[in-house]
């Protein structure tokens, strides 16, 4: 196949017929170039809703307990509910399949004390399981471990802001803290995507917290996620269930909203999944459409350039090229006019995306990219859309007769 | 060389047909030097497309080296002609983007030699039409004569049976048109075949045989010069 003295001809026709060459290349990279930067903007708007979304884990429920608003079974409205451990246990018992991480939580706003440098915090007594359920990531040290629950450590992981704050530029992990009196060691600290807030958070053991800090075994609030398996629609009928179990559990009416609260991040992340398909429809359609008109202006150019040739083909036919030879010598020139102009549209497109970067941040537009193969495969398309635009004028020119073809001015 | 028996062709004009040969016989031996004449309409050029195997015939006979000329496509025909003939048009028809080098050579590039090969044959005819020094020169660089030279040269590069010139020396003034005539003649002269086709009593008077043309059917054909060329 590969012919040389084939290639030296097609090169010799494209390098002598510039704006031939240039008017084919370019709008072929233009086509490539738009489509990168409309999908790649596309994408930063989608990157933006998902970092919105990325606080905490997308399958995240939260139970909190509140007073009863209407009475239920003889009992009161106004009555505290109050979570205990034996909630905890029923949940794990009930749920196996559907609970992926669980931890029941306490939390206390404390003024924390290290050396000369103190400051509020809110301070969480959580079990290791909390820590994918706020996608907490360990930068330094360790998160909480199983041994620290049953020891009851009095060991901390803390924000890095909170290192920040009290330790500076040193190293918090190893030093101890003064929490209200009592002296916990940092073992860990770590980031977390959802902001400042997040990152202003202590964690302890829960079983710490809760001896010190509780009268007995009670609980503020539960966090779980639910297995990640779980479709959107089963993830909200399984805490749909769990609310209307744990509203029996402690004698609340089904229809109270106040008593037993429960957030499932599923019902947001429906929401978002449904935005994201309009989102992602929307960018369909314009590439799609960028695509076309690529693909159009590729068949116009053609028809164009094989016109124009039609006089040089009648003396190439006339001197001994055979149909066939013709059409081979059109097809291999655009198809390699047109993978040069789109690898080289989808290159600029690609560098414009990383220069744009996260400079559009304020228009919601974070990390505009494209996925190598979306936009290898658009170039293909517009490669092989371009050769069969090609393929037709070719043919027709191939078979004009050699006299016609000399006639033509 | 060029057997024609009882040619006809017409062209479909509308709804009826324009018949522009009419039964044409013709029998020219190798290395004759032929002038087709007439004036426009007669069917002079549609008769040069049917030899040069650019166009088909709707009946009669054609015979090229011998061989019958029927069911051509587009391939075959396009071999044919690449082997036994070589073209020379009023308009030049040289790629205009090509060397004159590079013009010379295209036909070879057709028949498969190699570059080297192709390279050096093209030069070689160059040199016989004396444009070796203006190998390199774009057609646009050249004059009108010069471009005709180039042209004869790219038909005599396959070593044809046969040269086919289409009005030759239409777009040229009378003092280069004699230069590529004798050209012609010196090729003619080698032993070439040469079919010429001229509406210019004095370009037809420089080849050996005259054929005249009128309406479609040959109204002459005479010898002349003979013992002068010969």
């Amino acid at each position: 196949m590969f012919d040389l003295d084939r290639w030296r001809e097609i090169f010799q026709a494209i390098s002598k017929n510039k704006l031939r060459t240039a008017l084919s290349g370019f709008t072929i990279s233009f086509a490539i170039l738009l489509f990168t930067l409309l999908f790649g903007i596309g994408n930063g708007l989608k990157h933006t809703f998902e970092k919105q979304f990325a606080g905490d884990s997308q399958n995240s429920i939260y139970i909190n307990s509140g007073n009863t608003t209407k009475p239920y079974k003889g009992l009161q409205s106004g009555r505290r509910i109050q979570f205990r451990d034996d909630d905890s246990k029923f949940m794990n018992d009930k749920f196996e399949d559907e609970i992926q991480y669980f931890s029941p939580n306490i939390q206390r706003s404390m003024q924390v004390i290290y050396k000369g440098e103190q400051n509020r915090y809110t301070i969480r007594g959580v079990y290791p399981d909390y820590q994918p359920l706020e996608s907490a990531v360990i930068q330094d040290g360790r998160f909480l471990s199983y041994l620290d629950i049953e020891k009851r450590a009095k060991v901390a992981a803390v924000g890095r802001l909170v290192e920040k704050d009290l330790f500076g530029s040193l190293s918090a992990v190893g030093k101890n803290i003064n929490m209200e009196g009592i002296s916990y060691k940092v073992v860990g600290v770590f980031n977390d995507p959802g902001g400042d807030n997040d990152e202003r958070f202590i964690y302890t053991p829960f079983t710490t917290m809760q001896g010190m800090y509780k009268p007995n075994d009670e609980i503020d609030y539960i966090g779980l996620t639910f297995n990640p398996e779980l479709s959107v629609d089963e993830a909200l009928a399984f805490s749909n269930l769990l609310t209307k179990m744990l509203k029996e559990k402690h004698n609340v009416d089904p229809r109270d909203q106040g008593a037993i609260r429960v957030r499932n991040y599923a019902e947001g992340t429906k929401n978002v999944q449904q935005f994201m398909l309009v989102l992602n429809i929307l960018i369909i359609f314009i590439a799609l459409g960028t695509l076309i008109a690529g693909i159009i202006g590729i068949s116009n150019i053609m028809v164009y350039i094989v016109k124009e040739r039609t006089k040089e083909l009648g003396i190439r036919k006339a001197l001994g090229a055979t149909p066939n030879s013709i059409i081979g010598m059109i097809m291999m020139e655009s198809i390699f006019v047109t993978a040069l102009a789109g690898y080289s549209g989808l290159m600029l497109g690609v560098f414009a995306l990383r220069a744009i970067g996260d400079s559009l941040e304020k228009y919601f537009i974070i990390n505009p990219s494209v996925e190598t193969y979306v936009v290898v495969g658009a170039t293909i398309i517009l490669i092989i859309a371009g050769t069969i635009a090609g393929y037709i004028p070719a043919k027709r020119a191939a078979s004009i007769k050699p006299i016609v073809a000399l006639n033509d001015e | 060389m060029i057997k024609i028996e009882k040619l006809h062709k017409s062209y479909p004009m509308g709804k009826d047909s324009l018949h522009v040969l009419k039964g044409l016989d013709l029998h020219i031996k190798e290395g004759e030097f032929v002038a087709i004449m007439g004036s426009s309409g007669s069917g002079k050029s549609t008769l040069l497309n049917i030899v040069g195997l650019l166009d088909g015939h709707d009946e009669g006979n054609y015979y090229l080296n011998g061989q019958l000329i029927e069911n051509l496509d587009e391939k075959k025909a396009a071999i044919l002609r690449n082997k036994f003939l070589g073209f020379v048009f009023q308009s030049f028809n040289l790629i205009t983007y090509k060397t004159a080098v590079e013009n010379v050579a295209l036909p070879l590039y057709y028949q498969g030699l190699g570059r080297k090969e192709r390279q050096e044959i093209a030069l070689k005819y160059l040199d016989k039409v004396g444009l070796k020094d203006r190998a390199n020169h774009l057609p646009s660089e050249l004059s009108g004569g010069e471009k005709q030279r180039v042209a004869v040269a790219r038909a005599l590069a396959t070593n044809p049976k046969v040269v086919l010139a289409d009005e030759p020396t239409g777009a040229l003034d009378s003092a280069t048109s004699d230069s590529v005539m004798e050209l012609l003649k010196d090729i003619n002269r080698e032993g070439m075949t040469v079919f010429v086709i001229t509406h210019e009593e004095d370009i037809a008077a420089q080849t050996d045989r005259i054929v005249r043309l009128k309406d479609g059917v040959i109204i002459s054909d005479e010898k002349v010069n003979k013992n002068v060329n010969a």
